[in-house]
């Protein structure tokens, strides 16, 4: 009995309880999300240092290195990333346009609702890479069938998420901007659009990933030029480094563009207090 | 009712009542919640809606807000063309800084002033609610009280004949809510509009009312006009007509 009483701690003033929630993740580490790539990255450049990776296989991290300063040195990447980059660009574009005012048409009215919601949810059981056959069909194998094809897949995730977005507002707000006789263009704008922003942007993220994933399949098709062009041949001729340079091309593209997002984001969204 | 111009407040002796209720039934499915209610409230007269959940209180404040489209009834309606509502909630946009929620109450058809005219409104307003030095807050930096005096001072800019309040301090605490109470008693003695508070709170109805109505199974129950010596609480007259309002409200 009486050795519990000998564990207890003396009583202190000292308020020594943590100043940070118990049951949350913890303190924030600055770049934290850097910490697993580096270590692959470690794990990649040991294993290449001493042999354990076939070259033919995977190359060297600073071969990969050499060769991208080479390509860039020569202005095949340059040219490259610009053709890829206007690619993803105008077709990420033209698709969030189209889906925004889909949703826009068929967030505001019911007759909208009844033309577009019914067409979009039938395209969307449709994964949009297999329509390319069909657009090959109709469009050629030149760019206008790539940004279709990439437009297409893109609108869905904008569509889905600012309809939602528009159709999820608080009826609450509705029924305020009734008795304060707000006309329905201020109620579109100052109301239902910043309500349903959020949405929007959850939209865009998707969008962003996916138009990027849509680059990477209508680069295989037909090309003589973009990154997809510079990959396929590095395939050819079993040149792993160019590949994976534009591995890493893409995937800074993504980030880039995700980037930008996320900063409008925060942006637009700054009335919102969110958890993070 | 055609909009009242200036000239017209100006002289009593052709005093129109600001709402007129005559036999208005409201059902939901086969529940009636009103039954053939009649309600007459004056000008500048402040009328204190008590009753039981259920007893239909929300239903006639929706009903002569308008927002009573998709119920079931008849009757007659005849209100202001400028009416203000306050709810329980404050109902700020949480995308708008305060001085633009309340700007955006002045945007209505029924008003249309220029926007510096709406500017300055809404910053008198602000002032009156003594919030003119959170104007460039977001909503959600505020506390539930302050949310409260921006939905006050959205609704009093507004100049409205006729304000709605449904429960507007029901969700605040003891001390705001007295805060509350003192505050709206000076804005509407500055303001008079017409005005008809639901509670069920019987403390609140009298020390802000003129008349406190008690509203059961959609009829109106009892009707009490508050006279000055029962306005002070624990004086005998307030304990009086606190006790006849409780039993009229069920509460012996």
């Amino acid at each position: 009995m009486t050795t519990t009483t000998r564990n207890l701690k003396p009583p202190s003033m000292v308020d020594t309880r943590p100043l940070r929630h118990r049951l949350g993740p913890g303190k924030r580490i600055p770049f934290n999300v850097l910490i697993g790539p580096a270590l692959l990255l470690i794990v990649w450049s040991v294993a290449s240092a001493f042999g354990w990776i076939d070259p033919y296989t995977l190359v060297a991290p600073w071969k990969v290195v050499t060769t991208g300063w080479e390509l860039i040195e020569s202005g095949r990447l340059q040219s490259a990333l610009a053709v890829s980059a206007a690619r993803a660009l105008t077709s990420l574009a033209i698709g969030v346009l189209v889906g925004t005012v889909l949703a826009l048409i068929a967030g505001m009215s019911r007759i909208g609702e009844g033309v577009v919601d019914g067409i979009i949810q039938v395209k969307r059981s449709i994964p949009t890479m297999a329509l390319i056959p069909l657009f090959i069909v109709w469009f050629g194998i030149g760019e206008s069938m790539k940004a279709i094809t990439i437009s297409a897949a893109v609108l869905v995730p904008v569509y889905l998420n600012t309809y939602a977005g528009l159709r999820g507002i608080d009826s609450r707000h509705l029924e305020l901007a009734e008795t304060l006789g707000i006309s329905r263009r201020e109620f579109a704008w100052r109301v239902l659009l910043p309500g349903a922003m959020p949405g929007v942007f959850v939209g865009l993220r998707y969008a962003v990933t996916i138009a990027l994933v849509g680059l990477v399949v209508v680069e295989q098709i037909n090309v003589t030029n973009g990154i997809g062009f510079m990959m396929a041949n590095a395939s050819m001729l079993g040149q792993t480094d160019v590949i994976i340079v534009g591995l890493v091309v893409y995937a800074m593209i993504g980030l880039l563009a995700d980037g930008v997002v996320r900063t409008l984001e925060r942006r637009v969204l700054r009335w919102r207090k969110t958890v993070g | 009712m055609t909009k009242t111009s200036m000239e017209q407040i100006a002289q009593p002796a052709i005093a129109q009542p600001a709402v007129k209720v005559l036999g208005l039934s409201r059902r939901f499915g086969d529940t009636e919640i009103l039954k053939g209610l009649d309600l007459t409230i004056q000008r500048d007269e402040f009328v204190a809606l008590l009753g039981r959940s259920g007893s239909g209180k929300s239903t006639l404040l929706r009903a002569l807000a308008g927002l009573d489209w998709d119920v079931k009834g008849h009757g007659e309606v005849v209100v202001p063309d400028s009416v203000s509502v306050v709810f329980q909630d404050s109902r700020l946009l949480p995308w708008m800084n305060v001085m633009n929620n309340v700007t955006f109450g002045l945007n209505g058809r029924a008003l249309g002033r220029s926007r510096s005219a709406n500017r300055s409104a809404a910053e008198l307003a602000l002032e009156e609610v003594e919030l003119g030095h959170r104007k460039n807050a977001w909503p959600r930096e505020l506390s539930g009280g302050e949310q409260q005096r921006v939905a006050l001072a959205r609704s009093l800019a507004r100049e409205p004949q006729l304000l709605l309040a449904d429960e507007p301090f029901g969700a605040l605490d003891a001390l705001t809510r007295i805060k509350m109470q003192n505050l709206l008693k000076r804005l509407c003695e500055r303001h008079q509009p017409a005005v008809l508070f639901v509670t069920h709170d019987v403390d609140e109805a009298i020390s802000l009312a003129d008349r406190v109505i008690v509203l059961d199974h959609g009829v109106i129950l009892s009707e009490h006009v508050v006279e000055p010596n029962e306005r002070t609480p624990g004086t005998p007259g307030f304990s009086t007509l606190r006790r006849s309002l409780l039993a009229d409200l069920g509460v012996e």
